[in-house]
């Protein structure tokens, strides 16, 4: 007999009386069927959006920069602001997929895959922005260090911004095939119940063939391992060299050693934030409450509370530093940021941010579902409000008081942002309808420790006294290894 | 590529499956392979399989991200086009470092994920023979190749008695082929 036993401490992570066929079944059925009217009016609203988006940026690229609200002294307005947002957002799916598998955190495995999907689409959304914000868009190549006729003039390898054309592709590539290598077997498992031709033929190219033999699971699981291993740094990376961009400046507000943790907890905090988001929603569309488990969302809540914690002390110690440095620019910078025309920015970050979070110290309050909707887009407004206070207060008051100026977003601006949300969701809602949205082979592999039918069968377990167990198992393990030693 | 015949056992339960692959490896039959729909942890020890040398392409790759990044950066900066940027050294190491870790990250990444693929022999177009429609869903298969040798009706009464739940025999293809999914095989009509 082999025990597959985890304590009652923990709470199971499939709810409900499953076996393998059924977990099949449950997170299949929707790719399998028409999708209901809230998928077809939640896609066209997200198409517009797109459109909006596109003719936004259009115009902008028509008619020059010059239509944008930003000026010489603030350079940086909502689009970068919307960049370092969506980068962000983008760090919860890796962090989830590659920091929870080290760490052995079983709950990841209900989440992982729409965490993954939001990751790739929320660093699409970013890296629209630095690249509209070039202007003259047709010379955007000119950041890759091609063989080219200016000399060749390579670009400059010194600087942050080139880091994080470096940082924020390799995170999109490695993330895709993350995600995809996760997603072969899945594909494999849709193609193999596929009743229509059409579903058959591209479920069978997707699944690039796959069968699972034992060696190809042997290895699948060696890559999930190493890469997992190499996306944890490479999450930890991303938001450093993004802060790096303000950070190696010598602008007050931005000159700060304290801004890579900072941005790192602060990206965790968002991107946690929307991953609740979408699963509250997408748990309930999808019939998927039994595998994402309101355990799942209070385990995310609970990281929501410690990096909102992170990020408040982070407020806070940069205040003391402006203080402590009695440096003339530094403190003026902050006195600003709170008390002056922007000081609306200022404390919805805070009030969002560090205020609210700390409701979630309550346990009703992190199992409750509503409230925790509602806190997580109040996270990720704060944290919109973060990323503005940064670029717009450190800038607005520059070194020349004649220079001083004041910034709001123009049309296209804003257009350009909601034009984000058009593609992310645009994809999202596709991701929902094609892809299954939990990792099937994942919740079969912890079905028979962590499921809650599995789980009742092993009360007798829970009775036992310490030796007893031990010495059960002992002799089981005995048995189970006599055989195989005669090879 | 080579058409053959097999004798196919299909299992419900892990706990099943680890009696019979020990017992199939006793026999004297030539096991095929053992398809699973999840990773079975130990499956592979109790086969005899080796462990996957992926993780070290995996660093090698590495390496070579790491090298291409410095010994271009410096080649560019200290050969082919010095530039002063703020008085700081042609060769700056320090400033190369995220640059470096990047690309080291990349190379391992994209370079494992190629190799896995070539090693598991799986593309997009690639097509492979499903000795069960339920492998990838909830039964755990051991397919035993047979020949002229070996009596079809004995291997599947030694199948049926290490407990499977279905067993068959089948002619398939047991390598992998270009080929749509939705398009039958010509040698699949020898099993109907």
């Amino acid at each position: 007999m082999h025990i597959k036993y985890e304590s009652f401490v923990r709470e199971p992570l499939v709810d409900g009386d499953k076996d393998y066929h059924q977990v099949s079944e449950d997170i299949i059925r929707p790719i399998e069927g028409k999708p209901g009217r809230m998928w077809y009016v939640g896609f066209f609203f997200a198409l517009c959006l797109l459109a909006y988006g596109v003719f936004s940026v259009s115009w902008a690229v028509y008619w020059g920069l010059g239509t944008w609200g930003v000026n010489r002294t603030i350079g940086w307005g909502w689009d970068i602001t919307n960049f370092v947002w969506w980068v962000g957002i983008g760090h919860a799916g890796t962090l989830i997929s590659a920091i929870l598998l080290l760490f052995r955190q079983g709950w990841r495995t209900g989440v992982n895959r729409a965490a993954e999907a939001m990751t790739i689409f929320a660093v699409m959304c970013a890296g629209q922005f630095p690249i509209w914000h070039m202007g003259r868009v047709w010379d955007a190549f000119f950041v890759l260090p091609l063989p080219n006729s200016r000399g060749p003039l390579w670009p400059n390898f010194d600087s942050p911004l080139l880091w994080d054309v470096f940082a924020i592709s390799t995170y999109f590539t490695v993330s895709l095939l993350f995600w995809y290598s996760g997603l072969i077997p899945d594909f494999a498992l849709v193609r193999d119940r596929a009743k229509t031709k059409f579903r058959k033929m591209m479920y069978g190219f997707a699944s690039f063939g796959w069968t699972g033999t034992a060696k190809n699971w042997q290895r699948q699981e060696a890559l999930a391992l190493v890469l997992a291993g190499l996306s944890t740094p490479l999450v930890l990376s991303v938001h450093t060299i993004v802060s790096f961009d303000f950070a190696t400046s010598v602008i007050p507000g931005w000159h700060t050693t304290i801004f890579p943790p900072y941005f790192v907890a602060g990206a965790v905090f968002s991107g946690f934030a929307m991953v609740n988001t979408l699963l509250v929603i997408t748990r309930k569309i999808l019939h998927l409450e039994e595998y994402i488990t309101i355990g799942h969302l209070e385990a995310m809540n609970k990281v929501i509370v410690l990096t909102g914690s992170i990020v408040g002390i982070a407020y806070l110690t940069e205040l003391f530093i402006a203080w402590y440095s009695q440096s003339w620019g530094e403190m003026a910078a902050f006195q600003w940021r709170i008390l002056g025309p922007y000081w609306w920015s200022y404390w919805a970050m805070m009030t969002c941010n560090v205020v609210s979070p700390q409701l979630f110290w309550v346990k009703k309050l992190r199992r409750n579902i509503p409230f925790t909707f509602i806190m997580s887009i109040v996270v990720n407004i704060g944290m919109w409000f973060e990323r503005f206070v940064i670029i717009v207060t450190s800038t607005y008051r520059d070194w020349i008081p004649g220079s001083w100026a004041y910034y709001s977003p123009t049309w296209p601006e804003v257009g350009f942002y909601l034009g984000t949300f058009g593609l992310f969701f645009t994809c999202y809602f596709l991701f929902a309808k094609y892809f299954p949205v939990i990792a099937v082979s994942e919740i079969k592999f912890v079905l028979k420790t962590s499921g809650d039918n599995y789980k009742r069968s092993m009360a007798k377990y829970e009775e036992q006294s310490g030796e007893e167990f031990i010495e059960m198992v002992t002799s089981h393990h005995d048995e189970e290894h006599h055989e195989p030693a005669h090879h | 590529m080579a058409i053959k015949k097999f004798a196919v056992a299909a299992y419900d339960d892990e706990d099943v499956l680890f009696p019979a692959v020990s017992k199939v490896r006793h026999s004297g039959y030539k096991l095929h392979d053992i398809y699973t729909p999840f990773p079975v942890h130990g499956l592979d020890v109790a086969m005899g399989l080796k462990e996957t040398d992926l993780h070290i392409a995996g660093f090698i790759y590495g390496l070579c991200g790491t090298s291409t990044a410095v010994g271009f950066i410096s080649w560019i900066y200290t050969i082919d086009w010095k530039i002063n940027y703020g008085g700081k050294p042609h060769f700056s190491l320090p400033a190369w470092i995220p640059i470096t870790f990047e690309l080291t990250v990349l190379f391992a990444a994209v370079g494992m994920v190629l190799t896995f693929c070539y090693l598991n022999q799986i593309m997009p177009g690639v097509k492979k023979h499903v000795f069960h429609p339920r492998q990838s869903d909830d039964l755990f298969i051991i397919t035993l190749e047979l020949n002229d040798h070996v009596s079809e009706s004995e291997a599947i009464a030694f199948l049926k008695s290490t407990g499977a739940k279905e067993t068959s025999v089948q002619i398939a293809e047991d390598s992998w082929w270009y080929g749509r999914w939705d398009k039958a095989e010509p040698y699949e009509a020898l099993n109907a």
